[in-house]
């Protein structure tokens, strides 16, 4: 499946975004996902099914002004 | 102490985390700063899922409150969505919200952020609207439910200072039980004071320190011009006046002709 994941074109195997953090091995409680626009809270992430397109944010705590 | 919407604050200086020359000065600042609440944002971790780790644990580590920010944010959606974002991580309602609306100056979208606050006031969150010092764009973001305002006294970054005293005194004297925080723009301590003198409440700084040659010691100057402006409100400040008025008293002086 085609997938737009922070802005860049990939092919992944995973059926949920659950599965997908852990196929592009992002782990951890410090990030943040939406899919397509959307937030996707962590506790929602495997039961959102990705589809062909998806378009994926994946983002963790940065310096901020 | 500083009482904010219910939180008590050790300081009046907000400080930002962006642009130290390293993680080290970045925590020694914060420290010399006296803070109690820094700023942070959410970008794009890179492949390896490990980039914002570091971070993470190293502001953890400081003990102080945080405020996540939507900077980067030109539309009411990105910012609505950065702001979920950025409360399921961190943990807290509290949001620095920023719309932008112009390249060149950074200046807020002011007709985006007052939807931007409305949508995120009615979701729960405790919204601080980075805003112009417009009194009518203040009345809109208090009537969508915001109970702070932050102020602009300069573009962002520009050291400038409060390149428009009288629209900030306005400002003080129209929200008098608001909480307003300078946000953007200062660049020395002394922009720093002028403003807590005229009566605001904080301010929020971060260029001028992590730019600085010392950062540590800019933020440590920074720490006394907030306490020594906010003092000076406090304790009553002399209008100026045109003519001299000789402090010696006159009485009694000696006379040798």
């Amino acid at each position: 499946m085609k997938l737009i994941v922070n802005g860049e074109a990939l092919e992944a195997r995973a059926a949920t975004l659950d599965a997908l953090l852990k196929e592009l091995d992002y782990e951890g409680n410090w990030l943040a996902t939406a899919l397509n626009g959307d937030v996707v809270p962590a506790a929602n992430r495997a039961e959102f099914r990705l589809a062909d397109g998806d378009r994926i944010e994946i983002l963790s705590p940065m310096q901020g002004g | 102490m500083f009482d904010l919407l219910g939180t008590k604050l050790a300081s009046r200086l907000l400080l930002g985390t962006a642009q130290y020359p390293s993680p080290a000065i970045l925590a020694e600042a914060v420290k010399a700063s006296g803070t109690s609440v820094v700023t942070v944002s959410l970008r794009r971790e890179m492949a390896d899922g490990r980039g914002g780790q570091q971070f993470w644990s190293l502001v953890n580590s400081l003990g102080v409150r945080i405020l996540p920010n939507t900077a980067g944010c030109h539309s009411v959606k990105e910012a609505v969505t950065t702001a979920k974002m950025a409360r399921e991580v961190f943990g807290t309602s509290w949001i620095k919200l920023e719309v932008i609306g112009n390249h060149d100056t950074l200046q807020p979208d002011v007709f985006g952020l007052v939807e931007a606050a409305h949508i995120l006031c009615e979701d729960g969150f405790i919204v601080f609207p980075y805003t112009t010092d417009d009194l009518v764009v203040a009345e809109r973001l208090l009537e969508a439910g915001c109970k702070v305002l932050m102020p602009w006294c300069a573009p962002i970054g520009s050291a400038l200072g409060p390149v428009n005293i009288m629209a900030l005194r306005s400002m003080r004297g129209h929200f008098p039980d608001v909480p307003l925080i300078v946000d953007a723009g200062l660049g020395r301590p002394s922009h720093a004071a002028t403003v807590m003198e005229l009566g605001f409440d904080a301010v929020l700084l971060n260029t001028a320190v992590a730019k600085a040659a010392d950062p540590v010691g800019m933020a440590r100057a920074f720490s006394k011009a907030v306490d020594a402006g906010r003092e000076a409100y406090g304790s009553g400040l002399l209008e100026p006046r045109d003519v001299a008025v000789p402090s010696t008293p006159t009485i009694g002086r000696a006379v040798f002709s």
